[in-house]
Formats: structure tokens, sequence, C-alpha cells
């Protein structure tokens, strides 16, 4: 059989571009387990507000940039409100509970858009038009401005982390929740501002895709799974790992969506999945397994 | 032998407090003071809640009944993270630095507070530097690869970033060389010099009685007796009764 | 044989209950009738769920996957085997969904909490698309249709159900599962699973095959997960992916929250709250849109209050409406 070079060349772009977007919306999925140990069901709607709060800001303004930032702040504050009211009386209780909440959460904003802005799926604009060629495609200059947008995002989540006051508060509340507490540190709203943190990153990664695909109220379901298999492959709170695995599984459902339909790719990552459970449950990108 | 009297105008004063754990009663009204820049002694055996009370004074375990009194304002039940920006540190007893921090990133969790201007940042840190040139060496270091005595340096070097009025030191001696003990010993002669109180939870006696002004004895979770340090010694009939075997 | 006395008031209130629930077709129009047989049906999934979350301490949210096989089973059974046989659609059923539930024990066992309750979820939609994309077999989108058979021995006496009578047989499939049940979780078996629970790492310590206890624990809640689904194909004479989605998971999981977990009733009193409430909330909207001239209030999805009560129980309210007889009704 003749090796389709281009098709291969074609889909593992199409692969690391998926990959980015499912990594910026996967690192604020482990950001938010890592730090407060809360499995977040509601995180893919919290991605298909953001794409809509942009749709809504573009249509107002008709400016891109403008409502990427403005729904990222503003889901960033619904996450926050979120937090406070449903997650932080749950501090201490078995996280069984966490994950009803959450659910609970998801199923409701769900239902909401669903009434509030209809079934028909809405688009947004990208910011400019204008591609290039690659091999036999006019392929969209827009879709690597998603991956080195959503590079520079979770750089900078990084370097935040790694270097900012606020920074050592979290990795320090990470660590020892109890001690950070007893040097000062108000965890309490360290948990609510990582929360708010990783709802601004999926909102932000709703709008960065929205151009791809049509915005509508399930948008958020497929991708919460794929980030759930991207978070344990890559291990749980561990944001390398996150955006490894969120490329390794996207480049591998790209190069099986030539051969089956995009629907099955998602048996790819499951097999991915599995493998991973029975021989590495600590993440495939672990280093040791703990 | 008289007791001594309680201070008038205690810094801190732990009232009649009661904690439990599941069913077990641990705490049964623990009452104690502490004055301004004093260095108090508690000893006791294992297991009598010495370090139980600590860990409530700090908001760690909530108190059931009693009261905890702070520069004359109740501060039972406060989340432990508004007890440490007032002025309350805590030193456990298993050091818990962060690990996975660098000695400096450690010290900044104290450090960096509302309030306090850089330049009195850098002194405070030069001050810590100086006591502990060892944690100067290391402080790009992780936690984690300190020694035992080490970390035990840094724990206390961290809780000094608070500028606390009081620390609450539980079992600092605890599995160091005999060396590091007396570098525990001067660490709080400096501590009390520089006018900060002491609450030190402690298995080693002679230290404890060189250290502090007054000792605590506790049994069954309640303090049972009270003393000067300075009318006791190694081997007095009461040290016997509440700490031998 | 002398009852205690907290044995007199369970049968006597088990009893009565049953009663009413055998009375209740006759009396109720045909809509109502079909509802409270549905209501029965996911009472049964929701009490094989509480199995796995109130007894072992395990969350599962794949019990659709077992329910689906369950309804596609029986479908297999009725649409390949002339004449269409009852007793051959259960067995179908509960072989399919005991070969899911095999597959899931097998991997899901050594995870601990979220990373099960994860995989179970991942599982399930594994199935879903399987279901939804192999369509030359399970019809994929559309499903498959198929003719209720009949009750008695094919081909020595068969009588046609009646909504009625489908009710008692639904009503007698229920109620035995629940009795079986509750003999299990008071068995010795049961009080492994509890301890399992409590304690794991105790557990183990003092011997028991942990892994074990849990892929049997499994087992059984997929048994009886699938035993629902074959009733769900007899009810509705259809088998559609929809059911295999993992949002029929999530919805079983808050039947168990909102009714109690652990107490097996509970479930199916979880399930009748969030039905009633969807019945309810459906007409309501409609209701108060035409009453008050507000239109855009008549689509008013039923799903945002149902949601908005839940995530308040599972803060206020987290032992369930009948959470508070917990230790009463496991006596």
């Amino acid at each position: 059989m003749e090796i389709p070079w281009d098709i291969i060349v074609i889909q593992t772009v199409n692969g690391v571009v998926t990959g980015m977007i499912l990594a910026l919306v996967a690192s604020g999925l482990t950001l938010i387990f890592g730090i407060m140990d809360v499995v977040n069901f509601a995180h893919g709607e919290l991605f298909m507000l953001g794409a809509y709060m942009g749709v809504v800001t573009l249509a107002a303004t008709g400016n891109f940039w403008l409502a990427l930032v403005v729904a990222t702040l503003i889901i960033a504050a619904l996450g926050a409100a979120l937090q406070v009211v449903t997650l932080r009386p749950l501090l201490g209780r078995d996280p069984l509970y966490t994950i009803l909440a959450t659910f609970g959460i998801s199923l409701v904003l769900q239902n909401y858009a669903l009434w509030q802005f209809g079934p028909v799926a809405r688009k947004i604009q990208e910011p400019f038009t204008g591609q290039f060629a690659l091999f036999y495609l006019q392929y969209p200059w827009y879709r690597l401005l998603i991956a080195a947008l959503s590079a520079a995002i979770i750089g900078g989540l990084y370097l935040f982390l790694k270097y900012g006051r606020y920074g050592i508060w979290i990795r320090a509340t990470t660590q020892d929740r109890v001690m950070a507490q007893a040097m000062g540190i108000p965890v309490p709203w360290v948990h609510t501002g990582v929360f708010a943190m990783g709802a601004g990153m999926a909102a932000a990664s709703g709008v960065l895709f929205g151009p791809l695909v049509g915005v509508n109220h399930a948008m958020g379901l497929d991708w919460v799974l794929k980030a759930f298999i991207v978070v344990v492959v890559g291990g749980m709170g561990n944001l390398g790992g996150s955006i490894a695995a969120s490329i390794f599984i996207s480049l591998l459902e790209a190069y099986a969506s030539i051969w089956v339909s995009p629907s099955q790719a998602i048996i790819v990552s499951s097999v991915v999945l599995i493998l991973t459970l029975l021989f590495r449950p600590t993440g495939l990108f672990v280093p040791t397994p703990k | 032998m008289m007791a001594p009297q309680a201070p008038a105008e205690p810094l801190i004063s732990v009232e009649g407090v009661h904690t439990y754990y599941g069913k077990s009663h641990i705490l049964n009204g623990v009452s104690l003071q502490v004055a301004p820049g004093e260095v108090v002694g508690l000893l006791g055996r294992n297991g009598v809640g010495k370090s139980t009370t600590l860990k409530t004074i700090m908001g760690l375990i909530n108190a059931s009944a009693g009261r905890i009194v702070y520069e004359g304002r109740a501060v039972t039940g406060q989340p432990s993270h508004k007890l440490a920006r007032i002025g309350i540190a805590y030193v456990p007893e298993d050091r818990r630095i962060f690990r996975l921090l660098t000695v400096m990133e450690n010290l900044r969790t104290g450090l960096d507070r509302h309030g306090v201007s850089e330049a009195q940042k850098k002194k405070l840190l030069e001050k810590v530097f100086q006591y502990f040139p060892r944690l100067a060496e290391r402080r790009h270091q992780a936690g984690g690869t300190l020694s035992g005595g080490e970390q035990q340096m840094l724990a206390i070097a961290r809780a000094m970033m608070l500028e606390p009025k009081i620390v609450l030191l539980d079992e600092p001696t605890e599995g160091l060389m005999p060396r590091m003990v007396s570098q525990i010993r001067e660490i709080i002669e400096v501590l009390h010099k520089d006018g900060v109180a002491i609450l030190l939870v402690e298995q080693n006696v002679p230290l404890t009685l060189a250290a502090s002004q007054r000792v605590y004895f506790m049994e069954k979770g309640a303090v049972q007796h009270h003393a000067a340090a300075a009318e006791l010694s190694v081997d007095h009939p009461v040290i016997h009764k509440y700490l031998g075997v | 044989m002398s009852l205690s006395r907290h044995a007199r008031t369970y049968w006597i209130g088990f009893a009565v209950i049953v009663g009413l629930l055998i009375l209740a077709p006759l009396v109720l129009p045909e809509f109502w009738r079909r509802f409270l047989t549905e209501i029965l049906i996911w009472g049964l999934l929701a009490m094989s769920s509480d199995i796995l979350i109130g007894y072992t301490g395990m969350v599962s949210f794949g019990h659709s996957a077992f329910f689906g096989l369950g309804m596609y089973g029986a479908a297999a059974a009725l649409l390949t085997v002339k004449p269409p046989n009852l007793w051959l659609a259960i067995v179908y059923g509960l072989a399919g969904s005991a070969a899911v539930a095999l597959f899931v024990a097998y991997f899901s066992t050594r995870l601990r909490d979220i990373y099960f309750a994860i995989t179970t979820l991942i599982f399930s939609q594994i199935f879903y698309v399987i279901i939804f994309t192999w369509t030359e077999v399970t019809g994929g989108e559309n499903g498959l249709a198929f003719s209720r058979p009949g009750f008695g021995i094919p081909g020595v006496w068969t009588t046609p159900f009646t909504s009625t009578t489908l009710h008692w047989f639904v009503l007698a499939v229920v109620a035995g599962s629940y009795l079986l049940l509750r003999r299990l979780t008071q068995s010795p078996f049961g009080m492994v699973l509890q301890s399992i629970r409590e304690n794991e790492a105790r557990t183990r310590a003092i011997g028991y095959p942990v892994e074990r206890y849990k892929m049997v624990a499994v087992m059984l809640s997929g048994l009886f997960a699938g035993l629902a689904g074959v009733l769900y194909a007899l009810q509705n004479r259809f088998a559609a992916p929809d059911f295999v989605y993992f949002v029929v998971s999530g919805e079983v999981v808050i039947f168990n929250v909102m009714g109690g977990i652990g107490t097996l009733v509970g479930p199916i009193v979880g399930a009748a709250f969030f039905l009633g409430l969807r019945e309810g909330l459906s007409r309501l909207f409609p209701y108060l849109a035409t009453s008050f001239n507000l239109p855009y209030l008549a689509e008013f999805p039923y799903l945002v209050p149902v949601g908005l009560i839940f995530i308040a129980m599972v803060i206020f309210m987290p032992q369930g409406l009948l959470g508070f007889a917990k230790r009463w009704l496991n006596r």
C-alpha cells in the first residue's frame, strides 16, 4: 500500500492543533484536580458557555480578541461564584459529593444554554481568514494561531505557578493545605482562584475553538470526556503530563480518522486509556510510578 | 514551693478547652497562659494532648468547648490563616516544610504578606540567614533535599518570617543530634531576646527547664501542675510524676 | 415463628406498599399506569447501582452500559428467535449485561474512587459509540423495534401482556430483586462489601481478597441493571442508543443520592421523586407560560430546576430522602 505522506502530514498538523486546544482544556481540569482534589464534571460546560459568551460579545462588538478576553473573564467569574456557592460547603466531605455537585452544575448549565440560545448552532467568525498551501489543501492560518495561543496561555500558566507570589501560594497549598494555611495563606481563596483560572482557560479554549465548529449546547460533552481521558493518561495533577497526553491522543485520533470515522476515533483514545490503566495507572508520562 | 503567678496581661490565654477525636475525649479542659515575650514549657508523657493543645490554639483542630483569647480578643474557631496573620506562628512536630518548594520559596510563604515593604523583607531575610547560615547556602535547594536538622531550622525560620508575637514550637529537638539541640536552644534564646513569646512542647526536660521561665505539666488531657522553671531540676519529684515511666 | 417488632413493622410496611402497587394499575389511567411501571424499572436500575455506591463504596457512572446491553440483548432474542420468547429475552439480556459487567469489573476494580468513576464513564461511552456506529447489528441511531412477547411458555401456552399485567410482572420482578438484594446485603458477603466501603485497607489487611469481592459486586450490580434493561425493552418495545449515553448513568446516580444511598429502596423513591418532578415541571412551565403570557417560559427545561434541587440536596441533604431510615431499613 502506498503511504499517503501528504495526508499524514496534514493529519499531524490537525492533531497538533486539536491537541493544543485539548491541552488547554485539560490543563484547567488537571489544575483544579491537582490543587483541590475536585473532579470538575462541569468543565465541558464552562468551555461551551465560554464559546457562547464569545458569540455574544463578538456580535455586540465585532472584535474577536475582545470577545476572547471578555468571555474568559466572565466565565472565570462564574467559576469563582460556583466554587464559593457549591463547592466550599463540600470541603472535607467525601469526594463523591463534589463529583455529584459538579455533575449537577453541568446539567443545569447545559440545559440553561439550550433554553437561552436554542438548539441551532452558532458560528464564531475567525479574526482573520487567509490560508497557506499545505500539499493539496488550503490550510487556514487561523488553526496555527490557535495552537500558538494555547501554547502561550499554558506557558503563561507555568511561569505564573513557578515564579509568582500566588504561584508559590498555589504550590504550597497543593503540597500541604494545612501548613499553607498555618503560614497565613488564605487557602479557601486559593481554591476559588484556581477554580476561576481553570474555568477561564476552558472558556478561552471554547472561544478559540469556536470558529472551527458550530457553537452549540452539547459541545462540552465530547471535550470533557476527552479531557478526562487525557488527565488520567497524563497523570492526575500533572500539568506536563496532560499536555503531552493531549498531543499524543489527538495525534493518534487524527491518524486513526484517516481510516475510521471521527466518532469512532474516540475508541482509539479509550484503548490508550485502558492500556494505561492496566500497565501504568499513575499515568503514561509520569516518570516513576508512585 | 510557691506556684508562680499567672501573668496579669497574658498574650494568649487558653481557658477550659475540650476537644474530641471521633468519640475520644482528647483535651479535657486545658487552661494555660503565656505572657508577652515569655518562654513557657509544656511537658508531659506521650499522648497526653500536648501537640493537640498547640494544634487547637492554631485552629487546626476545633475546640468543642472553652475559649482561646489572644491579645484580649476571643479567637476560638478562627481559621489558621487569620491567626498566622495576627501573630501566631506554628512549627509542627514533623516540621512539615514544603518539600517540593525551595528554601527561598518556603520562606516566601511567610514573607509575602500585606503591609511589609521590600526593604523590611530584605532585612528579615538577612536576619534569618544570619542565624541559619546553612539555609543561606542552600536557598535554592528543594526543601525535601535538606537533612532533618536543616529542615527543622527551615521550619523555624519560616515561622520567623511571619514576625510573630508567639511561636508554638512542637518538639523541635525530636530526632536531632545533640549539636543541633544546642542550636535550637540558641534560637529560642534569640527569639526570647527579640520579645517573641514561645509555647514549647518538648520531651527534652533539661532543654525545657533551661529555656523556659514557667512550665506546665499535662496529664490526661488537662494541665495538672504549674511551676517556675527555676525551682525545678531534672530529678525533681514533679518531673518523675508527670514524665516518669 | 415469632418476629421482632422491627421485622413485623417492616414486613407489614412492605406488604402494604406492594399491595398498593398491585392495585394501582386498576384505578389509574393508562398514562399514569405506564408512568408507575417506568418508575419501577428505573428504580430497579438505581437499586442495582446502590449495591456499588451504597454498599461497596464505589461510584459507577457506567450503568447505562449494563442497562443498554440488557435492552439490546432482549432485542436480539426477540428479533432473532421466533416465536418471541420472554424467558429467552431475559436470558440474552442478562448474558449481555453480564459480559459487559465482567469487562468493566476486570479493568476497574483495581482503581480507587475517582479513577473508577471516570473509567466506568468512559467505558460506557465506548459502548455507546460501538452501538451507535455498528448500524448493521444494532440499528445505529434509530435503534431496534420489536414486538412484545407473551407471558407463558412459548409453544405450549402464552397470553399477551396488557399494560396492567405487564405492570404486575415488572412489580414481581422488582420486588423479587429487592428481596434478593436485601438478603445478599445482609449476608456475610454483604457485610464484607460494607467493610470494604468503610475501610478498604483494613479489610484487605484482615485477609479478604478485596478485588474479587469488588468484581462480584460489579457483576451483581450489572446483572440487575441488565434486568432493568430487559424490562424496559419489554415495556417500550424498542432499544435505542440514547439509553446507553452517559447522561443516563448520571441520572441513575442522581436517583441514588436523592433517594438515599445504602438503603436499596431509597433509589426507587429517588427515581419516583425525579421522574415526578420531571412530569410536574414539564407541565408547569407551559401552563405558566400561557397563564402569564410569557411564551419563552414554555420551553424552559425541567432539568434546570431539577438540577438545582439536586445540587441543593447534595449540599444540604446528602443522606437523601430516605437516609434517615437507613439503619432501620438495613436491619
